[in-house]
């Protein structure tokens, strides 16, 4: 049962190296590291909070950079489109001007065919008209190669005046 | 203040270096004695060498205080570290070391009792027979000094974990600061802050972190079989009886108003277990007495159970042995497959115990200084 017979020196000691213990440690070890782990603590949390922060501002950017790039893909759509239109209306110009050349030229090409035309046939009547001319002239000479029948043509022709 | 620290470092040096030269020097002495054998050393001898092996005793002599610091025994050589005896008794101072006892003799009267209630302790004769201890006994005992070498320790291993904080101040801790800084912030967190609340933890955190690891060490260092292990210091009555002491100090002077109301005047309980026989105040008194006690008693339980249960199996081999050599050596087989397991289940043990003796005394703070919820 000396288990339970507590040693009167021992208490004695006991109490006091614990209490020289406690006293020492509580000067010189605890309160250094209690600080330390209290201010390391601060810090660790504050640098996660910049860093928390950072990332939001990093997320905003990224938010404003793509509206940029989907204005500026707008923008470039739009121009296309306005490119596209101005490029139908200069080719459709093109063709409206090109039709008249070529009506005006067609109209030039048939007009002049018409006057060689016209001139061609004056000169056609003209040729016949002196073709006409010398026929007649042949067959009148044949005609009046003898005197009676001179004369008779003569007075047939009289007759036909006197009577008008 | 380094200057102090560096003082502190210096001293407990000193204290190892020297521990280590009194058994060094002891040593030599001891084969000394051995050639010089005479005639009652040989008779002692002889006596030894029949003796019975009772496993009790040698239990309790195992679990119990010395007077010196037993290390080894080969042959008839006994190592032991020899320890200062201080005695008062009939109004004189008597100063010797214990190493007088080395022949298991009496020295100026006093001799170590075998005796129940005193077994292990100096006494002397009286008039009638009957066994005497001193009126005072202040001998530096092996569970004082292995106090003051864990003592020694804690103030080193803390100084210089201090001391590393302040050099790598915002750094990720390193070494020995790593291995204890979750135990440190687990003790701040879980027990302190936990317990007592965010508000007045602080000034109660030192306390609790000393009496953490001053259990957890002596715990350890208890299951250490050889020197500088092997004092029983946290399954000395004495020793938790002083730990408890402590908490129990600190939790009657922090107690406000709040606290001591609460024991005059314990609230939700029907009024006529108040008065006029005053039931109530009287068994909350006692519980103001009985949470220490049982601080107390729990730590010094658990652990000399634990070393009661691992000397057992111990002496299983020898008692065995006795009957035959080749039972003690089958036995061993078992018996050390069983000390193994009871050896890890203690170190588990040696860290509940730490915890819960820090969690109850963070508890008891917290109770005496709560303040009321209305």
């Amino acid at each position: 049962m000396s288990l339970i017979n507590p040693g009167f020196g021992l208490v004695i000691w006991m109490t006091l190296a614990f209490g020289i213990l406690l006293w020492i440690l509580a000067k010189f070890a605890w309160p250094a590291i209690i600080i330390a782990l209290a201010e390391r603590e601060k810090s660790i949390e504050e640098a996660l909070e910049s860093a928390e922060k950072a990332r939001e501002a990093m997320e905003s950017l990224k938010l404003g950079n793509e509206e940029l790039i989907k204005e500026a893909k707008d923008e470039r759509d739009s121009i296309l489109k306005e490119a596209r239109a101005l490029r139908e209306k200069m080719i459709d110009a093109a063709k409206g001007k090109a039709q008249v050349a070529a009506d005006k030229i067609v109209e030039g090409a048939r007009e002049r065919i018409e006057s060689e035309k016209k001139a061609a046939i004056v000169e056609i009547k003209n040729t016949i008209a002196t073709y006409s001319i010398e026929i007649a002239e042949k067959i009148l000479r044949e005609e009046l190669k003898d005197k009676k029948q001179q004369t008779a043509y003569a007075e047939k022709l009289l007759k036909e005046t006197s009577l008008n | 203040m380094s200057s102090i620290l560096h003082r502190f470092e210096a001293i407990s040096r000193l204290a190892i270096i020297s521990i280590f030269v009194i058994v060094a020097s002891y040593q030599l002495s001891a084969q000394h004695d051995t050639h010089g054998t005479d005639k009652t050393d040989a008779n002692w001898e002889t006596e030894v060498e029949h003796e019975e092996f009772k496993a009790g005793e040698m239990i309790i002599e195992h679990i119990t205080d010395s007077y010196e610091w037993h290390i080894i025994s080969i042959g008839h050589t006994h190592i032991a570290v020899p320890l200062p005896i201080m005695l008062y008794d009939e109004g004189k101072f008597h100063f010797f070391m214990s190493s007088v006892y080395h022949h298991g003799k009496e020295h100026n009267g006093y001799f170590i009792s075998h005796n129940d209630m005193n077994s292990g302790k100096l006494v002397r004769k009286g008039a009638n027979g009957e066994e005497i201890r001193p009126t005072l006994d202040f001998s530096f005992t092996k569970n004082v000094l292995a106090i003051f070498l864990s003592m020694f320790i804690m103030i080193l291993v803390f100084t210089s974990v201090a001391r590393s904080y302040k050099k790598r101040e915002g750094k990720a801790p390193k070494g020995l600061q790593s291995f204890l800084e979750p135990i440190i912030i687990f003790v701040r967190d879980d027990i302190a802050k936990a317990s007592i609340g965010e508000k007045k933890y602080k000034k109660y955190l030192p306390f609790l972190l000393t009496v953490f690891f001053f259990i957890l060490l002596n715990n350890l260092l208890g299951l250490v079989p050889f020197f500088p292990g092997g004092a029983n210091v946290t399954g000395n009555i004495g020793v938790t009886g002083v730990l408890a002491m402590f908490t129990f100090i600190i939790t009657t002077f922090s107690g406000n108003k709040n606290y001591w109301l609460h024991i005059v005047n314990a609230p939700g309980v029907p009024w006529w277990l108040k008065i006029p026989v005053p039931l109530m105040p009287f068994v909350e008194l006692m519980g103001v007495f009985t949470k220490p006690f049982v601080l107390m008693v729990r730590l010094f339980a658990n652990i000399s159970a634990g070393h009661i249960i691992i000397l057992g199996f111990i002496s299983l081999i020898f008692i065995f042995g006795e009957i035959a050599a080749g039972a003690g050596y089958g036995v061993a087989v078992v018996s050390v497959g069983f000390a193994i397991f009871m050896d890890v289940l203690e170190l588990l043990v040696a860290f509940i115990q730490a915890y819960v003796f820090t969690l109850l005394s963070a508890l008891y703070f917290g109770m005496a200084t709560e303040e009321a919820h209305h």
